[in-house]
């Protein structure tokens, strides 16, 4: 028992450690690794959460998630950034400490914000809520605040993890059949991103996604 | 069987044209396809609106009424498209724009496109739901940038990120609703597992869920659904999707992917209003309608691009749809159901026409254009009647159904919303007809001889603006529909 809701407060802690340190870091390939790791540990508190209420068709998720945000999705991204090594150097719109203040702020919203969630099942997987609610914020400080194509890539997967989270965390994964489908679009979305950023990357050259400006009012 | 066949029937004509290379007639099988579609609709809203629900798949596939008349609003849209791509396909690739491999991959994806938009709306399981609607946006990121264009590829980035995120956050609404399914306070238990997220287990359970996860969960749900179906604040890649995408993609996108969003929205309202009581769903939907009509209305004013232009007339009449759903009664979901048949099928005619005049004229700038009711009389006419039926005159059905929403708005004692977005409605009328007359009328240079447009381009958009207009007439034939339709998400 106290192994498990340490497992899983460790793991659930290091999602929430893993999108500050996104933003902290200026070396696109330095994030990249580090959302793989965040991937690892999305699918440890799954397996535990499994191992605990003896779920196969949790552990099955658990597997999956290891298999497709530990291993795939990096993979792709690896490859953007092989053939357009310019991008790996990332400025952020708002510097780097002022990003962190920012992630600070976005964690305590996270506490107001589950409250309501925690007051429903105040169950110790349930209260770690919190910490995938803000993983989806940061996700999202990220994403507008970020400008190259990998780096928004890697916004709108770390919201994903975050929302992951929270759904391993409140109701242990929803249906198999849901999270396999909602895995499958995840993958098709960052194989259609890799596909969209390299061809991006390789018409306009090295850009900032600020110099997109053809489509306007 | 007849629910199973709707799904079989476009991803086989997908099958036929990944297998072989592309041929016009691949095109047509394509458009054949569609129509069986249609037909089917028809058939399953004869069989919903006597209230049986039809099952397949040990039911995982279900139609009501509601899911039989989307069907049927998507057979018929899809159907108009697809006979117009093949001719958009003809024309590119006589121009060098486009390769076999290429017009193979747009024929496949229309039709991945509209099997998963057939499958959103028959999916039992709302989680499902989800999931169809996502696996469109990756369906049409392809499609949307087709052309190949910087302005194109610009335009897919924006929209497959910008709905990716927004639709992330209806996935956390349905992660929520499910939560409070499985801790219903004070009413029956309820197993963990794929049954839950079911329309009809979710309904029956839907007063005991916890009114404070469910607040949370609907408005996530109208931040994240909302996105995809482009009402405002979160509307900003819709207008560059739509101006970049082929025609005949923008006209499945706008006359029928917007709604089947917004299809979403119907249902989950449904169990919020169980839930919570219908002021907070009306509140959220409220903001967002009206959000809608004031942004569309300002950045019509000064469009400049015909294309753009329709984009935004899409997100004032997604407004007004939000804005109709918030009345929430019978007769105003009935109404909004009349005005996603309406809006699609004259949508698709403006879009569809557009794509022609682009084709022809090179330039999507208005002023560019001009005089185009003198030089090309058969596509200016169709763009003129198609903007007199989506600004709202009568005969069309447009009319009708945006009068009622109005009265049920008012009924529901949201008068000043009702004026507020007649106000609205006036700025973007006299904006529209502005910007059309320029396009339409002014005289054409000297020696200019009247471009005759071919009939096969001509007779499906009068059918499809006909249908809108006798509809609009003598609603008889989907009367029933509409009021069985209504009756699932408004009791």
């Amino acid at each position: 028992m106290t192994l498990y809701l340490e497992v899983l407060e460790i793991a659930a802690g290091a999602v929430l450690v893993c999108a500050v340190v996104t933003l902290w870091r200026r070396d696109v390939r330095a994030i990249v690794t580090i959302l793989a790791v965040q991937g690892v540990c999305l699918g440890i508190v799954a397996g535990d959460l499994a191992i605990h209420q003896r779920d196969l068709a949790l552990g099955a998720t658990a597997l999956l998630v290891l298999a497709a945000k530990g291993l795939v999705v990096p993979l792709l991204l690896r490859r953007v950034l092989r053939k357009d090594p310019r991008s790996r150097e990332t400025t952020p719109l708002v510097n780097i400490p002022a990003s962190l203040v920012a992630a600070a702020a976005l964690i305590v919203l996270s506490y107001v914000v589950s409250s309501k969630i925690i007051a429903l099942d105040p169950s110790p997987a349930t209260r770690l809520v919190p910490l995938g609610v803000a993983t989806v914020l940061v996700g999202y400080f990220l994403l507008v605040t970020r400008q190259r194509t990998v780096s928004q890539i890697v916004g709108l997967l770390v919201v994903d993890n975050g929302i992951a989270l929270v759904t391993f965390l409140v109701t242990s994964g929803v249906p198999l059949i849901v999270e396999l489908g909602a895995s499958l679009d995840v993958l098709l979305v960052v194989v259609v991103l890799q596909v969209l950023a390299t061809s991006l990357g390789s018409r306009f050259g090295s850009f900032e996604l600020d110099e997109l400006t053809e489509l306007h009012d | 069987m007849l629910t199973l066949l709707v799904l079989v029937f476009p991803l086989a004509a997908g099958l036929v044209a990944l297998v072989v290379p592309w041929r016009p007639w691949v095109g047509w099988v394509a458009a054949g396809a569609d129509a069986v579609v249609l037909a089917l609709g028809i058939a399953l809203a004869v069989t919903t609106s006597r209230g049986h629900v039809q099952h397949s798949l040990g039911g995982a596939v279900r139609a009501d009424a509601l899911s039989a008349f989307m069907v049927l609003v998507i057979g018929a849209i899809t159907t108009l498209a697809a006979i117009q791509s093949v001719r958009y396909l003809r024309i590119e690739r006589e121009a060098g724009r486009c390769t076999d491999r290429h017009a193979s991959l747009y024929a496949v994806l229309v039709q991945v496109f509209v099997t998963c938009m057939l499958g959103a709306v028959l999916a039992a399981n709302l989680g499902v739901l989800w999931v169809a609607v996502e696996a469109t946006t990756i369906a049409t990121t392809f499609l949307v940038g087709h052309r190949r264009t910087d302005g194109a590829l610009e335009a897919s980035w924006k929209y497959v990120v910008l709905c990716s995120v927004g639709i992330a956050l209806a996935f956390l609404g349905t992660v929520l609703v499910y939560f409070a399914a499985i801790h219903p306070g004070g009413g029956p238990s309820v197993a963990h597992g794929v049954g839950t997220l079911n329309w009809t287990s979710l309904m029956a359970i839907a007063k005991h869920l916890d009114p404070n996860v469910m607040r949370l969960a609907m408005a996530l749900l109208v931040l994240g659904y909302g996105t995809k179906v482009g009402l405002a604040p979160m509307h900003s890649w819709l207008p560059d999707a739509h101006s970049q995408a082929p025609a005949p993609v923008s006209a499945l996108m706008s006359g029928v992917l917007l709604t089947v969003a917004f299809y979403a929205l119907l249902r989950f309202k449904a169990i919020a209003d169980a839930a919570l009581g219908p002021a907070f769903p009306r509140t959220l939907l409220v903001v967002v309608g009206l959000a809608s009509l004031l942004a569309a209305a300002s950045l019509l004013i000064a469009q400049r691009d015909y294309k753009r232009m329709l984009a935004y007339s899409s997100i004032e009449h997604m407004g007004l749809l939000a804005l109709g759903a918030a009345a929430g009664s019978t007769l105003a979901i009935a109404a909004v159901l009349l005005h996603i048949l309406g809006h699609g099928l004259t949508k698709a005619v403006l879009f569809l026409t557009s794509g022609e005049i682009h084709q022809a004229e090179h330039t999507s700038e208005i002023a560019t254009v001009g005089s185009l009711l003198a030089r090309r009389p058969a596509l200016g006419g169709i763009f003129g009647v198609g903007i007199l039926a989506i600004v709202g005159f009568p005969p069309f059905s447009l009319f009708i159904s945006e009068f009622t929403m109005f009265r049920a708005e008012a009924d529901a004692g949201l008068w000043w919303v009702v004026v507020v977005a007649l106000g609205c409605l006036c700025v973007i009328f006299a904006a529209m007809a502005g910007h059309s007359r320029r396009l339409l009328l002014g005289d054409p240079d000297d020696g200019t001889v009247a471009v005759a447009t071919p009939r096969s381009v001509v007779a499906p958009l009068v059918t499809a603006l006909v249908a809108c207009a006798v509809i609009g007439v003598v609603a008889w034939p989907l009367q029933s529909l509409l009021h069985a339709a209504a009756r699932v998400v408004a009791p």
